[in-house]
């Protein structure tokens, strides 16, 4: 088996004396589509913080091929290969979708240089280009991001996302707000993905994320309570009596 | 550059103003510098003219930080006086010529902005702008119980510049026409430099902070040190519109250190319109002729400017220049 790419180590957060997340262990490996659920207010959010660098743990370590990143800002976590999405759009509303990527492409070329052209850098607009065709939105290439449709708007994000080629994607909540049309073509989206990198998932659609993954882990008061396969979880007396007893109908 | 223009779909109507536009900021700086050229020819007065070139070099550089980050400092005044006072300084105590005494003006003034930018950079929003008007008061009342060194409340004087040496040319520096052509020069390199920072990749991730400061993170950049980065360099200009005003007055007053100094730049900034590169200089202009037009009706002029000020930010944020590129040229 291969070595894992992504490994947390007894993850504990506090945020004075609410715990939203408390020893949590697992480790990610390498090509795999990893759906985190559980309730509202579970910690998966906090969980995709910590993972992305946006949230220094109170306690515990994380570790990314190999490398503890301890003290990593959250700036550098895309560089190392970790990207993501956020689960309310978070996508530069007043430049064209082109400028969104490119900008994007350009953090991982070009940062502190403020006398060459950047239209000299032509090597990013071909990298913009593609990363819009491999989200479909090339058609809107000149559209100011703002006035693109919700859906296409989660499609840019995701752009923006892939444009430094990461080894490890996490998306937020990829179809949040989206009708059924527009989920679909989200899911056949992230198909295509998973064909490439490793993704971890947040979402509540449990269709979707039966269907995707290969493997789910479920949170809840901020521990981890279960960890496998779809079927597995499907059939977990803990995961059941955790959403049946909510009662709140995901599962 | 975004340009709202661009995003139009471009129906047979608009194409044509929208390329003339995009022709209008290709060639901005020559567009500018033409400008420049002509504009004491047509104001009332050329010691006008001069004042335009060195708050218009100001308000351009302001907005590197304003417009372009997405950063409100109330303390900008401290580096155009800082450059004022080392200049003036460097000449009238330590004979240093002229032209070293800018370089030293220029310099003293990026290494304030580089530490009131260290400092403030780290905080966001209101607080941001609290810190840089508490900082540059600090600057101020330095100066002000320094005055063995910078003549405190009476301002700085024994500096003028009567002539200067250019390539063996001596020129006559208190004719106003050559005074207004020497520093059109500086003010000229001035727009140039923040035309091509604009123009540059650091130009694209000022802006990305501006539009959404944590997805530019999450991208990949380094926040604070672009903010610091860029604040220093917007510092760095205004300090060399200082050097240029203490070579135009011979003179420093204090006042060039006081807030409300900080504040006007920012209404000039405003007035002309902070969205666009040659906007912060059209605004200094309308700004320093409405004081010249205003005050020779009035003693109480700044109720006037301030009210068209006021009007400017409810109905036309886009300021002057900005409503002009983007009604007008549409």
């Amino acid at each position: 088996m291969n070595a894992p790419l992504l490994a947390v180590n007894d993850i504990g957060v506090r945020f004075g004396g609410f715990v939203a997340l408390q020893g949590v262990t697992t480790e990610f490996r390498p090509g795999r589509v990893t759906s985190i659920i559980g309730p509202n207010g579970a910690g998966k959010s906090t969980f995709f913080n910590v993972l992305s660098g946006v949230l220094t743990p109170s306690s515990g370590s994380i570790r990314f091929k190999g490398d503890d990143l301890k003290g990593t800002k959250q700036h550098e976590f895309v560089h190392r290969g970790i990207a993501r999405s956020y689960q309310i759009t978070n996508i530069f509303p007043d430049l064209s979708v082109h400028e969104n990527v490119r900008v994007a492409a350009q953090a991982s070329r070009s940062r502190y240089n403020i006398w060459t052209n950047r239209n000299r850098f032509t090597e990013l607009d071909a990298k913009a280009d593609a990363a819009l065709e491999s989200v479909g939105l090339v058609a809107k290439r000149d559209e100011t991001a703002k006035f693109l449709a919700h859906g296409q708007q989660r499609a840019l994000e995701i752009a923006i996302a892939l444009i430094s080629n990461p080894e490890v994607l996490l998306l937020d909540e990829p179809t949040a707000g989206m009708g059924p049309e527009e989920t679909k073509e989200m899911v056949a989206l992230l198909e295509k993905l998973a064909s490439e990198r490793t993704i971890l998932l947040v979402e509540h659609k449990m269709k979707m994320i039966l269907g995707l993954s290969d493997r789910i882990l479920v949170l809840h008061h901020g521990r981890l309570i279960a960890d496998g396969s779809p079927r597995d979880i499907q059939t977990d007396p803990e995961v059941r009596r955790v959403y049946l007893g909510q009662n709140d109908g995901y599962a | 550059m975004t340009s709202p223009a661009l995003a139009v779909s471009p129906s047979a109507s608009a194409r044509k103003p929208a390329r003339f536009r995009s022709l209008v900021t290709k060639y901005r700086v020559p567009l500018s510098i033409l400008a420049l050229c002509l504009l004491p020819w047509l104001l009332p007065s050329k010691a006008l003219a001069v004042n335009v070139l060195i708050y218009g070099t100001v308000a351009v550089g302001y907005n590197l930080l304003f417009g372009y980050t997405g950063l409100l400092s109330f303390g900008h005044a401290a580096f155009v006086g800082t450059g004022a006072y080392i200049t003036g300084i460097a000449i009238g105590q330590f004979g240093v010529p002229w032209y070293l005494a800018v370089l030293m003006g220029v310099i003293g003034g990026a290494l304030l902005a580089f530490v009131m930018g260290a400092l403030s950079t780290r905080t966001r929003g209101i607080y941001f702008s609290m810190v840089t008007l508490a900082l540059a008061q600090l600057v101020y009342y330095v100066a002000l119980q320094t005055p063995s060194w910078t003549g405190g409340e009476n301002g700085l004087r024994g500096f003028t510049v009567n002539k200067i040496n250019l390539f063996g040319f001596e020129i006559n520096f208190l004719d106003p026409v050559n005074k207004y052509y020497v520093l059109m020069v500086f003010a000229a390199l001035a727009l140039w430099l923040v035309s091509r920072i604009l123009n540059s990749p650091f130009g694209a991730a000022i802006e990305a902070i501006r539009e959404n400061e944590r997805r530019a993170r999450t991208c990949g950049y380094n926040v604070e040190r672009t903010k610091l980065l860029s604040f220093t360099l917007s510092g760095t200009i205004c300090a060399l519109g200082g050097t240029m005003s203490a070579l135009h007055l011979a003179f420093v007053p204090l006042d060039s250190l006081h807030y409300l100094s900080s504040g006007m730049i920012v209404m000039m900034t405003l007035l002309g319109g902070a969205s666009s590169f040659f906007g912060p200089f059209i605004g200094a202009l309308v700004f320093l002729v409405m004081e010249d037009v205003f005050s020779l009706w009035t003693s109480h002029w700044q109720i006037i400017v301030g009210s068209i000020f006021v009007l400017f930010v409810l109905f036309l944020p886009k300021g002057i220049w900005g409503t002009f590129l983007t009604k007008v040229m549409r």
